[in-house]
């Protein structure tokens, strides 16, 4: 049973970001600096951006997500937009209520920050970079 | 985009409704809640918020085919489910068919962090799609509120809500918003003041330590509602609730008449018994033998062919069933038979109002014609006075409404305070038969009386009432000189009446008697002296022949001795005749 399971995700897990895609308005792939050995595709961190519509609320947050990745993350991020116009279903199966809405799917644990991230020092607390950096 | 508000077509018509089916809830408000409209349920903790909203959606889905969204804040989809199945709903049932969308809707403070602006945008979404998918009519967000705590930002929210309050009235949905109650203000966060089109509130509390939930409808905008408190309860198909005052006097009035089953008191109420669906009260000190009469009542309908639910609050089925027997009833036949049902339950089992739905559900499913519940005295004891009035009111209304005739017994401790502690009562019955003591000569007689019987003739005589092995008997109670007596007085007034007619009697057969005598003395007399007479009268007979004969002897021998003396012989010829000469041949 567990082994199958395995099977399957590992199965998955390359067709994943094309399925995703199909959902999504816009998926920023990560660009992995050749000469950074420690930092393995493993590390790369899976943003979710969840707008509804292109709104200047999600114009600006997908914005500041951009930018802030850049700086603090370059080439290791991936940032998968989801628009809940088109794809209503997956708000309830994602708990989202406001927006928009950044989850940090990877690395673990989930994180979720609210609001248009206009205040980056609160984004980078939320998403656990202050931390790290 | 559906209109809101009354439909253009007809102006003069009433705001449209949208019946909830929640039993009473509909007939207070009038046909239900606003339709298209948010309502508001607020109340404290444990008052029924979430089972009011859920039975609001589950009836909507299954009585009027309207599906329903529920958005629940505080309860998981499986929590739900579980909590109003022991209800019967059939929650997870109703998804399946998707007649229902339940969607939990969680948001953690501590693992939200929060940057910039925002909406709730996500929540429309959500609630936009579950109504979609399913083409839901009815929503239910419960407990809006909880979003308070889980989002910082009050200002945002509050902007929110206003703007969902108003999608949903555009969306034309029928929505129950669920709120807890505040300190201050109706709800905790203010939420009344976003929705304004109607208002309930439900409350829970506890007077003399019986719990008992009410409902008032606050606010109903554009609509004339019920604004009283009326008692609901929670029982196990749901809520109902109970109107005291919404129901109105205009239940049918038959003129068929039940016989009582006491030949002698049915002819008291101008001889045919009650009327059919009237409410009659029975009062009577301990040991009167109220029990006896109301369970003649029952079985006397139950021969009828009707079928009889007796609610006892003193008694277990078999003890009421064991002691009928002792006086020639057997009710157990009629059980066995279907006829009669009997309901025992303590009256401190549970409330006044849980009694009321117990009853009501009771009478639901059995039908009967006639109910008796005896006494009605304990179970008023459930409750405080005016509670157990209006419960004493809506269950008259309820059986009177179906034509049921019902019979309540009361215990009263006798005394001057008897008619005005009942008077309360009584002016809710249309008959009143009162059962006494009457005391002296060292024992104890009862007597009924009809105190009122409307509507009919009925006797204002008292009557004695015995109990013997073969049933109940009404007999005259002797009034006379000497006041009203009954028992042994009674009977001993009866024999004394009886010894002066024997006496009377045996002194007229006396005389008879001795008139016989007499006559048969003159007869006698009579027979004697005719006797008497009638040998005298043979006796002169006899004489006379003898004279005759003396006579003729004498005149034969003259006549020789004239022949022989040859004197005057012709002449003694001529006046003796002619035989005397043949004679002398």
């Amino acid at each position: 049973m567990k082994t199958k399971t395995v099977k399957r995700r590992a199965a998955t897990s390359p067709r994943q970001p094309a399925k995703i895609r199909q959902q999504c308005l816009y998926v920023t792939e990560p660009e992995i600096p050749p000469n950074t050995g420690n930092v393995g595709p493993a590390k790369i961190w899976q943003l979710r951006l969840y707008v509804a519509g292109q709104t200047p609320k999600s114009l600006e947050a997908f914005a500041n997500l951009k930018k802030l990745c850049e700086s603090q993350l370059k080439g290791r991020y991936r940032i998968t937009v989801i628009d809940l116009v088109k794809q209503p279903q997956l708000a309830k199966g994602h708990q989202i209520l406001a927006l928009p809405t950044v989850v940090r799917k990877l690395p673990k644990p989930v994180r979720t920050i609210i609001g248009s991230l206009s205040d980056t020092e609160r984004v980078l607390v939320g998403l656990d970079l202050r931390a790290a950096d | 985009m559906k209109t809101n508000g009354p439909k253009p077509t007809s102006p003069a018509a009433r705001l449209p409704k949208c019946l909830t089916g929640i039993q009473g809830l509909d007939e207070i408000t009038g046909g239900g809640l606003p339709r298209g409209r948010p309502t508001l349920v607020c109340g404290g903790a444990g008052c029924g918020k979430t089972l009011l909203a859920v039975e609001f959606l589950v009836r909507g889905a299954v009585q009027f085919d309207e599906p329903g969204v529920f958005i629940a804040f505080e309860e998981t989809e499986a929590e739900l489910k579980a909590n109003v199945a022991s209800l019967g709903f059939d929650l997870a049932g109703l998804v399946r068919r998707k007649k229902i969308v339940l969607d939990y809707v969680h948001i953690e403070r501590s693992e939200v962090q929060e940057s910039g602006e925002y909406d709730l945008e996500g929540l429309f979404v959500r609630l936009n799609h579950a109504i979609d998918s399913i083409g839901a009519r009815r929503v239910v967000l419960d407990t809006l509120e909880a979003l308070f705590s889980s989002l910082p930002n009050e200002a945002i929210l509050r902007a929110e809500l206003r703007r969902l309050f108003r999608w949903l009235k555009d969306k034309g949905v029928t929505a129950v918003i669920t709120a807890e109650r505040g300190r201050e203000h109706l709800t905790r966060h203010g939420l009344e003041e976003y929705v304004s089109d109607c208002v309930i509130v439900l409350d829970h509390r506890v007077v003399d330590q019986i719990a008992t939930r009410n409902l008032r409808v606050m606010k109903y905008r554009g609509a004339l509602h019920g604004t009283n408190e009326f008692p609901f309860l929670i029982g196990d198909e749901g809520i109902s609730v109970l109107p005291i005052t919404s129901l109105g006097l205009n239940h049918k009035a038959s003129n068929e008449r039940i016989a009582t089953g006491i030949p002698r008191l049915d002819s008291m109420l101008g001889g045919r018994g009650f009327f059919r669906g009237s409410s009659i009260l029975l009062t009577g000190t301990p040991g009167t033998g109220k029990t006896i009469v109301a369970a003649n009542f029952a079985h006397a309908a139950c021969r009828r062919g009707e079928r009889a639910l007796f609610f006892s609050f003193v008694e277990s089925p078999a003890q009421i069933i064991r002691n009928m027997h002792s006086i020639g009833l057997r009710l157990e036949p009629l059980v066995k038979r279907g006829l009669l049902r009997f309901h025992s339950a303590r009256p401190s089992l549970y409330g006044l109002e849980m009694h009321l739905a117990t009853m009501f559900k009771e009478i639901v499913a059995f039908q009967p014609q006639v109910v008796i519940m005896d006494p009605i005295t304990s179970l008023m004891d459930a409750g405080t006075t005016s509670e157990s009035k209006g419960m004493v009111t809506r269950l008259i209304d309820y059986l009177k409404a179906g034509q049921v005739t019902s019979l309540f017994t009361s215990l009263t401790q006798g005394g001057p305070s008897l008619q005005q502690t009942e008077s309360a009562m009584s002016s809710l019955m249309d008959a009143w038969l009162s059962l006494q003591d009457f005391e002296g000569n060292g024992e104890r007689n009862r007597v009924l009386y009809v105190l009122k019987a409307r509507g009919m003739a009925h006797s204002n005589q008292i009557r004695e009432f015995l109990i013997s092995d073969r049933g109940i008997d009404l007999v005259d109670a002797y009034i006379g000189a000497s006041g009203v007596l009954t028992g042994s007085a009674r009977a001993a007034q009866g024999a004394l009446e009886k010894a002066v007619v024997l006496a009377d009697q045996q002194e007229a057969a006396q005389l008879k008697r001795e008139v016989e005598r007499k006559r048969k003395a003159l007869d006698r007399q009579i027979g004697d002296l005719r006797s008497d007479y009638e040998t005298e009268a043979l006796e002169l007979r006899r004489i006379a022949e003898q004279v005759g004969t003396r006579t003729f002897v004498l005149g034969t021998e003259r006549a020789e001795s004239g022949r022989l003396r040859q004197a005057d012989a012709k002449v003694a010829a001529r006046t003796r005749g002619k035989p005397s000469p043949e004679k002398i041949n």
